[in-house]
C-alpha cells in the first residue's frame, strides 16, 4: 500500500517547498468513459498514487469495499471517487463531481463526467472548463460508439488535447497488438475531427501500469505515462493570443469620485494607454488605470478580475463589452450556434427563452434547426426539435443583438446559455458560429422570368467524343492539405490517359471570379457558390472539373453539392495532423492564425469535417501521386471514365489536338 | 513573445471575484455567510478585492450558537470594527431559551436547532436572496457535486438529484421568489490552497489555528478545549494542558483539536502536508453516520 501523506520531501525546507509550489500552474481535466471502463477506478489510482489520500479516507473506502464495492479482496479506489449515496447503492456516477489533486508542478482539477445515458449533458458540463479530455477505452472492447460520442462532444466543447488512456491492458494480457489496433483504430476516426493534440497511452487503472508509474509489464511501450503526461502537456498558449475583450460585469462607482468597469478579461491583454471601443454602442475611448486591490496594474491578461477605469465618461453598464478597436468581435441578433439540449422539455422552436452570454443576457428564440447531429456517427440528421441530450445547428433570433466571438476562437465570447424563463432551468448549453442572416446568394431568386437555353449538343454526343461523363470533385481539408497539388496531379494524369479535366482552387479563384471577396463565413460560402456555378458550367461543356477549397462547412459543401448535380459530384476529404499542416506551411499562416492575424478554419475559426465523403486521403501517409492515383481510380470506379477514351500514345499531347 | 500566464493561486482568485461580483450583479439582497473560520476570511479577503475601492456592498451574517470559541467571537468583533462591515450577528433565541446545547440534545439535534433552524430562520427573517459561502468541494464527497451556484427551495432544501447544468463561467442566478441561492465562490479551492493563499496574502485568521499551551480533555479519541466552564467534565476527568492547534473550527464542544507545535503558518502547512486524516475528521457531527453530510445539506446546513 502506499504511503497516504501528500508529499512533501523529508528534510525540505517549508518554504523552498511553498515558494515551488506557489508558482504551480493549474490544468482542469475532464475523464470520460462508460460504466464498466474503469473510470472512476482510474481517478481513484490517480489520487491514491499521488497520495492526495488521507488515512481516514482510505479506511472508509477500505471498510466500504466489504459491502459495496466491486474487488472483493483488496481495496475498490472507485469508492473514493463515487460521492453521493444513491449513486454508491446503484454503482454509478449519477452527476459531474470535481476532484483535486497537486504535483510538485501542478494543480490539478478532474472533471468527472459519467459515461451512462446523461452522458452528453454532463460530459458538455464537464468540458465546458477543462483543457484536456481523458477518454477511457476498455482494451478489451476496443474503439465503440461512445469512444466517437466522447470525442466529438470533448472537440465540440473546444478542448483541444485528448488523452486517450486505453485502459484494463492487464485483462488484455498487456499485449502490444491489442493496444496497436486500437489506436490505429482511434486515429482513423479522430483524423476526421483535425484533433489538434492526440495521445493514446496503454494502462492498467486496477494495477496501477502507466497511470503513475511506468508499466514493468509493457516494456514495449515507451510513451509518457498518464500523470507524466499531464504534468507536462503544453497548455498555456492555447488562449493567451487574442484580441482584448473585457466583458463588463458591474460598474465600481463607490462615490462620486471613481467609476471603474470590473469584469473578467475574456482575451487578450490591455494596459493603460490602450484604445478601447466599447460595444454595442462604438465609442472608442482610452484605458486610464487598471485598479487593482494592492495598487494600480501596468497589464491585464485573461482571465484576471480587473476593474478598469476610461479617460471618457461614457455611458457602459453590465452587459457591454470594452474591446480592442483594430479586431472587433461580432454584433449581431441573428446567431448561428451549437446547441447542446440539457432539459427533459424539448427545444420547441419559437419559444423564448433567456440567452445568458457573457455579463448580458437578452431573450431570443430558436428560429430555424438547420439539422441535428447523430452523436455517434458525426452525420447530420434532419430535426424539427432538439430532447434532451441532442446536438442541433440553429439559427438564433434574438430581441436586441449580442457582441461575440465565434466559439472556435474565444471561447468565453463564443459560450452561451438558454435559461427557461418559466422553470428558471437551464435548458441548453451553446456555442456561437457566426452572425447569420447575411446575404445569402444561395438562397437569392433570380430576378425575373430567366429561362436557362438548351445546347445544341446532346450530353451524349459529347460523353462519346470526350470518353468521359463529366463529373466535379471537390477536395476539402485545412489550409496545406494537399488540395491544390493532388488536383493538379489528378488533373495531369487524365489528360495523359487522353481525358479532358481542368482544376479550380480557391486561390486562382479569388484573382479574378471573386476578388471582391474577404474571408468572413458568408463571403467563404458565396465563393464557394460562384465555384460550384461555375463547375457546373465546365461539366455542362463535358469536362471534368477538380475543385480545391477548403470549404469548412458542410451546409456549404452540400449546396454545391445540389448545384452541381448529385450524381456527378464526388467529395474527397483531405486529412493530416495539425502539426504536419504546420510543418508544410512556408507562408506562415498557420503561425499568423495562432496570433490571430489570420481567419483559418480548423485554428481560429470552426472546419467541419465532411459526414460522409466519397474518399479520405491522409496526406500525412499517402504521397500526391499515390492520391492522384487513389481519386484517379475513384472516377474511373464509378463510370467517369469510358473504356473508349483515346488512348494515350494517339493523346493530343505535344501534337496538334 | 511568452504568454502571459497566470499561476494556480491567481486563476483561484479571479474565478473566485468573478463568482462574488456575479452575485452583486445578479441579486437584490446578498449577504455573505461569514462563520469566522479561515475559509470565511479567505472569502472576506476575495470580497473586499472584488469591490475595491468600493466597500463591500453587503452585509455579514453570522449564526451564533453561543458555543463558539471566545476567541473566535473577540477575533469576529475586531475583524468588523477594523474593517468596517455590516455584521449581522443571529442566535435562535428559542433554542437559547429552551436550554439546548450539545450535552442536553445530543450533537446532532443541537446542530439541527442552533445551526440549521437559525440560519433558516436569519434568512426568512432579512429575506436574503443569495448568500455566499466558504465552503469547498474538496471537503467531502457529497460536496464534489455541488454547484457553485446551488439553488434551494423556499424551505432552504437541496436536491442534489435536480441542480442545474453550470457550463463555463454562465452563472444562473434565476429563481422564484422565496427560493434562494447559495453560492460557493471557493468551490474549486483546496485546503491546501486556502492556507497558502493566507500565507502569501498575509491573511488575519482566528489564533486557534495556531498552536498554543491550551487545557484539553481527551473524549472518543477526540481532544476537546475546554474553553469555559460550561463544559460538563465527567467524574475523573480532568483537562490538561496541551500544545494544541485546530484544523477547522465550530462550537467548542465539538471540535477536535490536534496536537501540534506549528505556531506559524508555513508551520501548519508543513504539518499538513504529513498529515495522516483528513480535514472533517476533526468535527463529531459528520461521524453520526455514513453519508450524513450528504442528509444535513439535503435539510438546510451550509
Amino acid at each position: 500500500m502506499a504511503a497516504t501523506a501528500p508529499a512533501l520531501g523529508l528534510g525540505q525546507d517549508i518554504h523552498a517547498y511553498l515558494e515551488r509550489h506557489e508558482r504551480k500552474e493549474l490544468l482542469s481535466f475532464l475523464t470520460c468513459g462508460s460504466v464498466d471502463d474503469g473510470k472512476s477506478t482510474l481517478i481513484g489510482r490517480l489520487l491514491h498514487d499521488t497520495r492526495m489520500i488521507y488515512e481516514d479516507q482510505l479506511a472508509a473506502v477500505r471498510r466500504d469495499s466489504k459491502t459495496v464495492g466491486t474487488q472483493r479482496d483488496g481495496v475498490d479506489l472507485a469508492l473514493l471517487v463515487d460521492g453521493l449515496q444513491t449513486e454508491r447503492e446503484q454503482g454509478i456516477t449519477i452527476d459531474v463531481a470535481y476532484r483535486y489533486f497537486s504535483t510538485a508542478k501542478r494543480k490539478f482539477i478532474i472533471a468527472d463526467t459519467p459515461g451512462h445515458e446523461q452522458y452528453t449533458r454532463n460530459m458538455a458540463t464537464g468540458a465546458s472548463n477543462c483543457q484536456v479530455a481523458v477518454i477511457l477505452i476498455d482494451a478489451e472492447k476496443g474503439v465503440l460508439p461512445q469512444t466517437r460520442r466522447h470525442t466529438f462532444i470533448a472537440h465540440l466543447l473546444g478542448i483541444r488535447h485528448l488523452v486517450v488512456a486505453v485502459n484494463k491492458m492487464d485483462a488484455a494480457g498487456f499485449a502490444e497488438d491489442v493496444f496497436d489496433a486500437i489506436r490505429a483504430d482511434y486515429h482513423a476516426f479522430a483524423s476526421r475531427l483535425a484533433v489538434d493534440d492526440l495521445h493514446v497511452i496503454p494502462l492498467s487503472a486496477l494495477r496501477g501500469d502507466n497511470v503513475v508509474e511506468q508499466s514493468a509489464n509493457m516494456p514495449w511501450y515507451r510513451g509518457a505515462t498518464l500523470l507524466h503526461l499531464l504534468e507536462n502537456l503544453h497548455v498555456g498558449a492555447d488562449k493567451a493570443v487574442e484580441h482584448f475583450r473585457l466583458p463588463v460585469q458591474l460598474v465600481n462607482r463607490p462615490d462620486a469620485g471613481f467609476r471603474g468597469y470590473s469584469g473578467t478579461v475574456a482575451g487578450g491583454v490591455v494596459r493603460p494607454g490602450d484604445p478601447v471601443t466599447v460595444l454595442p454602442s462604438g465609442k472608442t475611448t482610452t484605458v486610464q488605470r487598471v485598479v487593482a486591490a494592492h495598487g494600480d496594474l501596468d497589464e491585464a491578461f485573461a482571465p484576471m478580475a480587473v476593474t478598469l477605469t476610461l479617460t471618457d465618461a461614457l455611458d457602459v453598464s453590465r452587459g457591454d463589452m470594452l474591446a480592442a478597436p483594430g479586431a472587433l468581435p461580432h454584433i449581431a441578433d441573428r446567431v448561428d450556434a451549437m446547441l447542446v439540449w440539457m432539459s427533459e422539455t424539448p427545444l420547441a422552436p419559437g419559444r423564448r427563452y433567456l440567452v445568458k452570454q457573457c455579463a448580458g443576457q437578452v431573450v431570443g428564440h430558436v428560429a430555424t434547426i438547420r439539422h441535428g447531429v447523430n452523436v455517434n456517427t458525426l452525420e447530420q440528421v434532419p430535426a424539427d426539435g432538439l430532447r434532451l441530450n441532442e446536438i442541433g445547428r440553429v439559427e438564433l433570433a434574438l430581441a436586441e443583438p449580442i457582441v461575440f466571438d465565434a466559439y472556435a476562437v474565444n471561447r468565453n465570447l463564443g459560450a452561451f446559455i438558454l435559461i427557461d424563463r418559466a422553470s428558471n432551468a437551464t435548458v441548453a448549453a451553446g456555442m456561437a458560429l457566426a452572425p447569420s442572416g447575411a446575404r445569402d446568394a444561395w438562397k437569392e431568386r433570380p430576378h425575373g422570368d430567366l429561362r436557362a437555353t438548351a445546347s445544341a449538343v446532346a450530353e451524349a454526343e459529347r460523353e462519346a467524343r470526350l470518353g468521359q461523363r463529366p463529373a466535379t470533385v471537390l477536395l476539402t481539408g485545412l489550409a496545406k492539405s494537399g488540395k491544390t497539388a493532388i488536383a493538379h496531379a489528378v488533373e495531369r494524369r487524365l489528360f495523359d490517359e487522353g481525358r479532358l479535366a481542368t482544376v479550380l482552387d480557391g486561390q486562382t479563384f479569388r484573382l479574378g471570379m471573386s476578388r471582391d471577396l474577404g474571408f468572413s463565413a458568408g463571403e467563404r460560402s458565396e465563393n464557394i457558390r460562384r465555384a460550384a456555378e461555375t463547375a457546373r458550367l465546365m461539366n455542362d461543356a463535358g469536362l471534368i472539373c477538380l475543385t480545391a477549397f477548403v470549404a469548412p462547412e458542410e451546409e456549404v459543401r452540400e449546396r454545391a453539392r445540389a448545384t452541381v448535380g448529385d450524381e456527378r459530384f464526388l467529395e474527397v476529404f483531405l486529412t493530416a495532423p495539425l502539426d504536419v499542416l504546420r510543418g508544410r506551411d512556408d507562408a506562415g499562416i498557420y503561425a499568423a492564425a495562432a496570433r490571430g492575424e489570420a481567419h483559418l478554419p480548423g485554428v481560429s475559426a470552426p472546419f467541419e469535417p465532411p459526414a460522409a465523403p466519397d474518399l479520405v486521403l491522409p496526406t500525412d501517409a499517402v504521397g500526391i501521386d499515390a492520391c492522384a492515383e487513389r481519386i484517379v481510380a475513384l472516377l474511373r470506379e464509378r463510370g467517369f471514365l469510358l473504356a473508349a477514351a483515346v488512348p494515350e500514345e494517339k493523346s493530343p499531347r505535344g501534337g496538334e489536338a | 513573445m511568452p504568454a502571459p500566464a497566470l499561476t494556480h493561486l491567481e486563476k483561484l482568485e479571479a474565478e473566485s471575484i468573478h463568482i462574488i461580483r456575479e452575485v452583486v450583479a445578479q441579486f437584490e439582497r446578498p449577504v455573505l455567510l461569514y462563520s469566522i473560520g479561515k475559509d470565511s476570511s479567505v472569502l472576506l479577503q476575495l470580497a473586499r478585492k472584488a469591490f475595491h475601492p468600493g466597500p463591500l456592498p453587503f452585509p455579514l451574517l453570522h449564526v451564533d450558537t453561543t458555543w463558539k470559541f471566545r476567541d473566535m467571537i473577540t477575533f469576529r468583533d475586531r475583524v468588523a470594527r477594523e474593517l468596517k462591515l455590516d455584521l449581522i450577528v443571529y442566535t435562535n433565541e428559542e433554542g437559547r431559551a429552551a436550554g439546548v446545547t450539545p450535552f442536553t440534545h445530543g450533537s446532532r439535534k443541537y446542530t439541527d436547532i442552533m445551526k440549521t433552524e437559525a440560519l433558516k430562520a436569519a434568512l426568512d427573517e432579512y429575506r436574503f436572496d443569495a448568500c455566499l459561502g466558504g465552503a469547498r468541494r474538496d471537503e467531502e464527497a457529497s460536496r464534489a457535486k455541488e454547484r457553485v451556484f446551488s439553488v434551494r427551495d423556499s424551505h432552504h432544501r437541496w436536491d442534489p438529484k435536480n441542480q442545474r447544468p453550470e457550463l463555463w463561467n454562465l452563472y444562473n442566478g434565476h429563481v422564484n421568489p422565496g427560493e434562494e441561492v447559495r453560492v460557493f465562490p471557493l468551490s474549486n479551492w483546496t485546503e491546501l490552497d486556502v492556507w497558502q493563499y493566507i500565507h502569501l496574502q498575509n491573511i488575519d485568521i482566528v489564533p486557534l489555528y495556531l498552536a498554543a499551551m491550551r487545557p484539553v480533555v481527551e473524549r472518543d479519541g477526540m481532544l476537546i478545549m475546554v474553553d469555559d466552564d460550561r463544559l460538563p467534565l465527567a467524574q475523573g476527568e480532568c483537562p490538561e494542558t496541551r500544545s494544541v492547534r485546530f484544523r477547522t473550527l465550530g462550537c467548542y464542544p465539538l471540535s477536535g483539536a490536534i496536537e501540534s507545535t506549528a505556531t506559524t503558518v508555513p508551520g501548519i502547512i508543513e504539518e499538513m502536508l504529513v498529515a495522516k486524516y483528513s480535514e472533517r475528521q476533526g468535527r463529531l457531527i459528520d461521524h453520526d453516520v455514513s453519508g450524513s453530510m450528504e442528509r444535513k445539506k439535503r435539510e438546510g446546513y451550509f
